[in-house]
């Protein structure tokens, strides 16, 4: 067992992958001489040269399409988009290509490629740049959507979706990419679609993936305090939906909080919610409720930015009222 | 290189004319007769959603196509029917698709908008204007890194080259060197807009000159011009590893799709064109080449035999079953 930094993990997981397939490539904005906008990618340049280490210029949709093709006829692609937010240029080529060729051509081609980069909100970076783009991405048919919290769940996860011969989006976070965790020695792949529920807890279940697993688990801690036993479901995926860990834990508790970020209207909480509504109806103490970003473009301002992003306070304030303290 | 490019198609009748004309007429001919009886169909209620004919175009796919080896990639629009013929698909898997039948190329999943075939590299048509572009110069990055020496055609029409992944895909083609070819099927008419009011310029091949790329351009009233010219630019690829954008004057002779009934142009402007038709040069010339009127009659009677049979064959099969959804959606287990 090592202590890895999230960053260090993906790329360790990368590296590893493209060490056993040489038809894993890496491409996107600054990942090569930059060394990686994010440092994701560092040192990689260097291991394994231009060819499969490729700077593109600001191009979204170009590289995004010229992924698909590559994809499409056998390589294995890894796009990093800077941040998702830029991904929005290249909606059509991963709404229309990337997740509709295999069906659309009758199941002759596969698109086997991930596209990765940092998702949802980082530090006051303003309302262009703190998109939480999954609720867009985990309603596509074609796509598999990934948003691990952990560096070894993230390992794990990546190696998996580049092994995956299906299209995945695979959501890191700015916030998340220093923080440290235990990375197995032998860890190979995690399985996509398989949630973790990493706090047991007997009253009320918190929903959670990415950062907000960790807003979860603080949240958690604090109600801990307060007498409450609360169980916190880290997804890792959001498509496919871990349902039976979902519905197993609120068979436990009766009662469930689902916390994201990005717009409460629509999008991943309220699928969570409309599954557990039909799957685990008889368990169901009290509604479910959403903790999730407040719905307005993001401001700058530090506090008021803080304030839309859900916090362990908004968290533990929807415990209290669903258990009615 | 070109006069093997197709020997699957090689017609099964030996005493034909052995001239490349004579398989390139063969092939116009059939792309020509498929779509009449497709558009037919439509009319029938026989084929659904949108229908984009190629008639009047034949001579950019099947030349371009000519140029090509087997294992030669092609990506290309919705306008794809003549397309995909060229490329080897049979009449029988086109008619199933457009029939939607399970037969189909694309199992009856794509229609007619998009054809895919993954025996003879046809990597499909895309009904987004200019989405296929980026993707099409990936297929070409593929080819240039396992260096197997493929080449990939992209075709599109006029109405793509304003829209941003046309830019994207030609910046990065001659940024990274790949060997594609991009064909501009300008047939003047953005859908239902002429070309004097889409673009700032007359000639779009200059487009090519800001990403410092070669650049062909000719009209395609000639089969074998389109296949000579675009041979040059298939050795640039294939030699060079170089893109070239060739700008390919032609002309639809029928609407934009099946509801366009075509009111922005004047019927004198659609008798001039049709005064031009490819098809009818390419027969006159397959006669110049030494075939007799009986040989090219059993040409046609060929293609007959074989557009009846494939509308047989399409209205006979089977519809695709509800369970096939699933396992073409994702390769393994549906991920919901």
């Amino acid at each position: 067992m090592r202590t890895l930094r999230y960053r260090e993990a993906l790329r360790e997981a990368m590296i590893e992958e493209m060490e056993r397939d040489p038809l894993v490539f890496l491409m996107g904005e600054e990942v090569g001489h930059y060394q990686g906008a994010y440092k994701v990618t560092e040192g990689m340049l260097e291991r394994f040269g231009e060819k499969r280490v490729i700077d593109t210029p600001i191009v979204e949709e170009g590289f995004a399409g010229i992924g698909i093709g590559a994809a499409m006829v056998g390589l294995r692609p890894i796009i990093e988009f800077m941040t998702w937010n830029f991904s929005a240029v290249a909606f059509d080529q991963i709404l229309n290509n990337a997740a509709k060729v295999r069906q659309m051509s009758g199941g002759q081609f596969n698109c086997p490629i991930v596209f990765r980069g940092p998702n949802g909100s980082a530090k006051q970076v303003g309302s262009q740049h703190s998109h939480s783009m999954e609720h867009f991405y985990a309603t596509i048919p074609g796509l598999k959507v990934v948003a691990p919290a952990f560096p070894a769940d993230a390992k794990g996860l990546m190696k998996a979706s580049i092994r995956d011969n299906n299209p995945v989006v695979f959501l890191e976070s700015e916030t998340l990419y220093s923080v440290k965790g235990e990375v197995p020695d032998d860890l190979d792949t995690v399985p996509i679609g398989v949630a973790n529920v990493v706090r047991q807890g007997a009253d009320i279940t918190l929903i959670a993936y990415s950062r907000m697993t960790h807003v979860a688990l603080e949240a958690a801690e604090i109600a801990a305090k307060e007498g409450i036993s609360v169980e916190v479901v880290d997804l890792r995926s959001l498509r496919p939906l871990d349902e039976e860990t979902m519905v197993r834990s609120v068979q436990k508790t009766h009662r469930c909080i689902v916390v994201h970020e990005g717009w409460p209207y629509g999008g991943v909480g309220a699928e969570i919610v409309d599954r557990l509504q039909r799957l685990a109806f008889g368990s169901l103490d009290a509604p479910i409720l959403r903790v999730a970003t407040f719905d307005v473009p993001m401001p700058y301002n530090a506090e008021l930015e803080q304030m839309c992003i859900p916090g362990a306070a908004r968290v533990i304030a929807a415990v209290r009222r669903l258990l009615g303290k | 290189m070109a006069e093997k490019a197709h020997p699957k198609k090689a017609p099964a009748h030996s005493a034909l004319p052995s001239a490349p004309i004579a398989e390139y007429y063969r092939q116009m001919h059939l792309i020509r007769r498929l779509e009449e009886e497709a558009a037919r169909a439509y009319a029938a209620g026989k084929i659904g959603g949108f229908l984009h004919l190629y008639i009047g175009q034949e001579a950019v796919g099947v030349g371009a196509l000519a140029a090509l080896k087997p294992e030669d990639y092609v990506v290309t629009t919705y306008r794809d029917h003549g397309i995909a013929i060229a490329k080897g698909m049979s009449s029988r898997k086109l008619m199933a698709e457009l029939w939607g039948k399970a037969t189909g190329c694309s199992g009856g999943l794509g229609g007619s908008m998009h054809m895919f075939d993954a025996e003879n590299n046809m990597l499909g048509g895309y009904g987004i204007v200019g989405g296929h572009i980026p993707l099409a110069a990936g297929v070409a990055f593929a080819c240039k890194y396992r260096g197997d020496k493929r080449v990939t055609l992209c075709f599109f029409g006029d109405g793509a080259v304003s829209i941003g992944g046309f830019h994207e895909a030609l910046s990065l083609a001659a940024l990274w060197k790949l060997p594609i070819v991009f064909i501009c099927e300008n047939n003047e008419f953005s859908m239902g807009t002429p070309l004097s009011r889409t673009l700032s310029v007359e000639d779009i091949s200059i487009k090519a000159d800001g990403y410092g790329m070669a650049r062909d351009r000719f009209f395609a009233t000639d089969v074998m011009l389109v296949k000579e010219r675009i041979a040059e630019a298939v050795a640039r690829a294939r030699d060079e590893s170089l893109p070239t954008l060739v700008e390919v004057r032609t002309y639809r002779f029928r609407g934009h799709s099946m509801s366009d009934p075509a009111k922005y142009r004047t019927p004198k402007e659609l008798e001039e064109h049709k005064s031009r038709d490819p098809l009818t040069l390419a027969r006159k010339k397959l006669i110049e080449s030494g075939a007799t009127e009986e040989d090219v009659a059993k040409i046609e009677a060929a293609v007959e035999a074989e557009v009846v049979d494939a509308i047989k064959f399409a209205d006979e099969s089977p519809s695709p079953d509800v369970n096939v959804l699933e396992p073409t959606t994702y390769d393994g287990p549906f991920a919901a």
